[in-house]
């Protein structure tokens, strides 16, 4: 089953006034399976966060069709369910919360679908115990530190039950420890509550982890695959401004200088044992 | 640090006053504040001054909180207490001295005005510390929404005001932060002429502005991906219920509004 | 040689007599030469924002000294305004403090409250934006108007325009794609070698500072937790670790290859791992 369906699509950004709209995709098409977890990579200004509005109606397709859980986005009448199936969670966790009490701003969702109180209740619950943010549930969320923000965010949007959800940058304003705690959430509600999960990331360790990256450049796909195959692309990688994990970098090195080494060792470990194997060959 | 002030200055507590509904409150303040401005006896007084003393008492708040609230008001306290001391004419003289003269009808005058400020001062401070500012919002949205009827956007009203509340902390973080950065830059926000100050605000004010505006738009779209599409069809995790301590606290204010009235057609 | 900027004993606490009351800096010391590269680590909450704005005179340290060329920066008012032009401090995310109509304006705010000259300012801006690598073009253009990347390089253009011997720079690369942090860290490195300036770089990005630092200072819950060359710092690498601080991903690789029983050195860049690895092999195969 297909969760999300792009076909041929083409968006500009309308210009203002006198200047010209800016084309962003001009043919693009890509499905997502259900419950699979798919990284979306690219460099600044590629156009995945323009990608990533598209799956929840924020903006329409200006040509070709977008289509969410069999619903095509531009159907005026759908917009509630389309949006009820696939929540959103943007880069930054202040801009996202909207009130001052931790467990009202996971409610705000439920509320907003009409849900009878107990039920929301049991739904904010839950949804904070997912994230790990329970304990919390009273606090003011500019208190709390980036990375529990980002859960706090997360929390609201799985209170709709969603069955996607798109991340854009999630990770990008936190420190190493909140990135952590987010990706893991990410993670386990993929492996959990089976989820589809849309990743939106220029981290190349954090697409590492995915079961298919999708690498985008200049509104085109340049890859597409699991990320072992797409990551051992590196001289691709490196035309269009990306770069591949330290331990495929590290690896390609060795290979310029003339060694045969393998390009789809992604962690440390694998990396190492790679590298103890060919050094005893 | 800027971040560190709390606002709304509510204090998290389980007392009953706390778990009073927060309509409950705003309805006996209101009743309150009608028997303070129909009191006209040292006997109503102390009515409506022992109703307070009990609810302080309830709420776990401890006095000196309340003390230390009133410190910025000190100065119109003072200036009402003089005005009524000074402007109250009366028969019994009490000191007369150049051009002024204070009369007894005066004194008792500017003590009953002080401390009817006093007393309702005290009250509100008790409901803005026992109540959470969220839970206040939804009780005056509560409240209003016969207003709807009249087409007045109550709800909207309300989300702004939950919205405001919820990005003020965020927004004092952020002009820190610019002033700091500016600041290193060599900006100087200290010294100069009023103009050169006033000047000196623009590096500030406008990437606060650009960053407001930014994430307004953000929230926004935040907003809408959650489904928000204003208060139609909108429910609440949290309903307003009237509790037991709900009906202790209405019969309360009842009785003290109708004491009050009661012995002011006494003439007390 | 006397070192330009000197740290002694350095503490601050916030808030100090409120319930909020909570130390940042304890007794922390140190020194930096001319021309040295030092990249300073740190959880979130370790002290390391609150020891950056010590060093321009933001902040002003509960106890112990600040000196730049063995002067306290808080001796007379001359020196604290000094200290603000000598040390130059680029935050978070610099681009949300742009104001000006154009790049060039904004970029000539910080020298004009130097009181130079404009031909002096009109040099510093030019120069400035070299090292940044903004071209001409772009400097009557509305900062508003350009990526996150340029933007980014217009806000640190504005601080080295001050030519500030020290140049401090919070997580400069946040937010940007691989390219683009090249870009940064290589401009950031210009500016040293032709100014011999001094550079501290707060970053999370372990390979980062594996990269460019020949410095690192760790600080952890107030205190100056390290203080070495990166081969010192990352030979410490499981204290790291336990700290809740990453290592970089090659010198993770080497720790494996010694597990496996492999006698390598710890390195921590890619270009000592390639070096390491060639020379183990015998040297480069078809060379």
């Amino acid at each position: 089953m297909e969760a999300m369906r792009v076909e041929h699509l083409s968006y500009s950004y309308p210009g203002v006034d006198d200047t010209p709209g800016v084309s962003v995709f001009e043919d693009l098409s890509l499905t997502v399976e259900q419950g699979s977890f798919v990284a979306v990579l690219g460099g600044n200004g590629c156009g995945k966060s323009t990608l990533a509005k598209q799956f929840n109606a924020i903006l329409l397709p200006c040509g070709g069709k977008v289509y969410v859980c069999g619903m095509d986005t531009a159907d005026e009448e759908k917009l509630i369910s389309i949006r009820r199936s696939v929540g959103m969670v943007f880069q930054n966790p202040d801009n996202q919360i909207v009130a001052n009490v931790v467990e009202e701003d996971v409610a705000f969702g439920p509320e907003n679908l009409g849900i009878a109180s107990p039920a929301i209740r049991s739904r904010v619950d839950q949804a904070l115990k997912q994230v790990g943010m329970y304990e919390y549930r009273e606090h003011a969320p500019h208190l709390l530190s980036g990375g529990q923000k980002q859960r706090v965010a997360i929390a609201g949007v799985i209170a709709m039950a969603p069955k996607c959800i798109v991340f854009d940058e999630p990770t990008a304003m936190l420190d190493p420890q909140g990135r952590r705690e987010v990706l893991q959430t990410i993670h386990t509600l993929n492996r959990e509550k089976g989820i589809t999960v849309v990743l939106i990331t220029h981290h190349m360790e954090e697409a590492a982890q995915a079961q298919r990256v999708v690498v985008l450049h200049k509104g085109n796909i340049a890859a597409d695959g699991t990320p072992a195959q797409v990551f051992s692309q590196v001289a691709l990688l490196h035309e269009i401004g990306l770069a591949a994990p330290e331990t495929v970098e590290l690896c390609y090195a060795l290979n310029e200088a003339g060694f045969a080494l393998p390009l789809d060792r992604l962690d440390s470990e694998e990396c190492g044992q790679a590298l103890y194997d060919w050094v005893k060959a | 640090m800027l971040k560190d002030i709390t606002l709304g200055q509510y204090f998290p507590g389980k007392s009953p006053v706390h778990q009073l509904d927060p309509r409950t409150k705003l309805i006996v303040l209101v009743g309150y504040i009608v028997a303070l401005f129909v009191a006209k006896s040292w006997a109503s007084y102390a009515l409506c001054f022992g109703f307070l003393a009990v609810s302080i008492a309830i709420s776990t708040i401890p006095v000196k909180s309340i003390v230390r609230g009133m410190k910025p008001l000190v100065l119109i306290l003072v200036f009402t207490g003089v005005l009524n001391l000074f402007f109250t004419g009366g028969e019994t003289v009490l000191v007369h001295f150049w051009i002024i003269t204070i009369t007894l009808e005066g004194v008792v005058r500017a003590v009953f005005m002080v401390v009817r400020i006093l007393m309702l001062i005290s009250a509100t401070f008790l409901l803005t510390y026992t109540t959470s500012p969220i839970s206040l919002t939804d009780g005056l949205e509560s409240l209003l929404s016969p207003l709807k009827k009249l087409h007045v956007p109550v709800h909207e009203l309300s989300m702004m005001m939950c919205i405001a509340l919820r990005f003020i902390p965020t927004l004092i973080e952020e002009t820190d932060k610019i002033m700091s950065a500016q600041k290193a830059r060599g900006a100087d926000f200290e010294t100069g002429k009023l103009m050169d100050r006033v000047k000196a605000l623009i590096p500030i004010l406008v990437p606060l502005f650009i960053s407001a505006f930014r994430r307004a738009d953000e929230l926004a779209t935040a907003m809408e991906c959650r489904c928000y599409q204003g208060g139609e069809g909108r429910t609440k995790m949290k309903l307003l219920r009237y509790k037991r301590w709900d009906m202790y606290a209405f019969a309360a204010g009842a009785l003290l509004v109708a004491a009050v009235i009661t012995l002011a057609s006494f003439g007390l | 040689m006397t070192p330009v900027l000197e740290v002694k004993n350095l503490c601050h606490v916030y808030s100090v007599g409120t319930p909020f009351e909570h130390t940042a800096l304890s007794d922390v010391s140190f020194c930096a030469h001319r021309g040295e590269y030092i990249g300073v680590i740190g959880h979130t909450g370790s002290g390391k924002s609150t020891l950056m704005q010590h060093l321009n005179g933001l902040l002003k340290p509960t106890s112990g000294e600040v000196l730049l060329d063995g002067k306290s920066i808080w001796a007379d008012k001359a020196s604290t305004r000094q200290a603000r032009f000598r040390v130059g401090l680029v935050f978070q995310y610099p681009e949300y403090q742009l104001f000006e109509e154009t790049v060039y304006k904004d970029i000539a705010f910080g020298p004009g409250n130097m009181g130079l000259s404009k031909e002096e300012i009109d040099r510093r801006v030019r120069e400035a934006a070299g090292f940044v690598g903004l071209s001409e073009s772009l400097l009557e253009v509305s900062p508003f108007d350009l990526s996150g990347g340029q933007k980014r390089r217009v806000a640190i253009a504005g601080v080295i325009a001050m030519e500030p011997e020290i140049l401090i720079l919070d997580e400069p690369t946040a937010g940007l794609d691989p390219s683009g942090r090249e870009d940064i860290l290589s401009n950031i490195d210009a500016y040293r070698q032709a100014k011999n300036a001094t550079i501290m770089m707060v970053s999370h990005s372990m390979n980062d500072v594996a990269k460019m630092a020949d410095r690192l200072l760790v600080m952890r819950d107030s205190l100056l937790a390290m203080d070495g060359t990166p081969e010192e710092v990352f030979r410490r690498a499981s204290e790291l670790v336990e700290m809740g601080l990453d290592i970089p991903e090659v010198t993770r690789v080497f720790l494996k290859l010694r597990s496996l029983g492999l006698d390598v050195p710890m390195v921590y860049t890619k270009e000592q791992a390639v070096k390491t690895l060639t020379a183990l092999k015998g040297g480069v195969p078809n060379a």
